[in-house]
């Protein structure tokens, strides 16, 4: 058990989060028609959704625990992602690999333990 | 063409909200466990319901909960948030030609909504042909839709968290692997693409232990660089090949 956070300081954090987050979604937006971004950029904006949502899955999925390596068929982030990737290559059907992929998930985690 | 033959603006607000729905499948457990998280992590029930309230940014408060519960300074805590949702300024700047002619009324809520999940599909919403004057209104359905999925599970897992034990062992942030892997795959159509993923997930791996979770903003610097290089080398060859043909 942590040691609890004072009501005060919790106040703080969620406000400086609140407003660090806030300020990098809208500092383009505030701009608006004032920004103009070259061509190069917005080829390479492009690539940001796949570059971003992949560095966050890929840690999760082969290291778990965030801690030890596990490639091997007994990691069930690893069955459940290579299930959630096919379902979706196959059919582009996000629901169908969302809700099949977690229930491998489950199943494989029910079973192995 | 006369703007009565576009949907109307409730119309679009409803159909992103509808395609919304498999994020809101994805977002639910995630949520969840944040809520069943945050007291044993040292957060309030009211600590919890405020930050999905107020910041909306689950990987971020997913590392708050974590860094609260290693006993983190509130400097590092805010230090970290920066750096891990920096890669929202990205996607804002990937929409930004698409919103700029909206009054800052509109601009800012679209802002403060804007998260991974609503971005991948008003992306798409946009990038369709149709000239509809109220894709903003699609835009709105969306996030309002990840807004209210979002409070709901907080608030759900902070009621089971108090009732319910051992939720945080079931490993629920697996259905935040499962959407993100359904919205990137369909995406790797193109090697710089193929390339980029590659990439962004060979740096995270070595960046995986780096402070405030850096890693994670040089993987999408990474991914992004390699996916141009790789464009504009295939426009090259593409080029050459024209030229010996």
């Amino acid at each position: 058990m942590s040691a609890m956070i004072s009501p005060h300081d919790e106040w703080l954090a969620i406000a400086g989060m609140a407003a660090v987050t806030f300020a990098i979604r809208y500092g383009f937006y505030a701009l608006g028609d004032r920004l103009r971004f070259p061509p190069v950029l917005q080829r390479a904006l492009r690539y940001v959704p796949v570059a971003v949502l992949t560095a966050i899955i890929v840690p999760m999925v082969l290291l778990p625990d965030g801690q030890h390596w596990q490639l091997d068929w007994r990691n069930a982030y690893l069955i459940g992602a290579c299930v959630a990737g096919l379902i979706a290559w196959r059919t582009g059907h996000l629901l169908g690999a969302i809700g099949c992929s977690m229930a491998v998930f489950f199943l494989w985690r029910w079973w192995l333990l | 063409m006369s703007p009565s033959l576009y949907p109307s603006r409730r119309a679009e607000a409803l159909r992103g909200a509808r395609e919304t729905i498999p994020m809101l499948v994805g977002a639910a457990p995630f949520g969840v466990i944040f809520g069943t998280l945050a007291a044993p992590s040292g957060l309030s029930a009211l600590g919890a319901l405020a930050m999905s309230l107020l910041v909306f940014a689950g990987s971020s408060q997913f590392i708050a909960l974590t860094l609260l519960a290693s006993g983190t300074g509130l400097a590092v805590i805010v230090l970290t948030t920066f750096v891990v949702n920096l890669r929202h300024a990205l996607y804002s700047a990937t929409l930004l030609p698409h919103v700029a002619h909206l009054p800052q009324g509109w601009r800012a809520p679209l802002a403060f909504w804007l998260t991974d999940e609503s971005f991948a599909i008003v992306q798409h919403r946009y990038a369709e042909p149709d000239g509809s004057p109220h894709k903003h209104w699609y835009y709105f359905g969306s996030c309002l839709a990840m807004y209210g999925n979002w409070f709901t599970w907080t608030l759900v897992g902070v009621l089971l968290g108090r009732s319910v034990h051992g939720l945080d062992g079931l490993g629920l942030e697996f259905a935040m692997v499962a959407t993100f892997v359904g919205i990137v795959v369909p995406m790797l159509k193109t090697r710089p693409m193929l390339a980029a993923a590659l990439a962004a997930g060979v740096v995270a791996l070595l960046g995986r232990n780096l402070e405030y979770k850096a890693g994670l903003m040089l993987a999408a610097v990474a991914g992004v660089a390699v996916g141009v290089l790789m464009e504009s080398l295939q426009g090259e060859d593409r080029v050459q090949l024209e030229q010996s043909v």
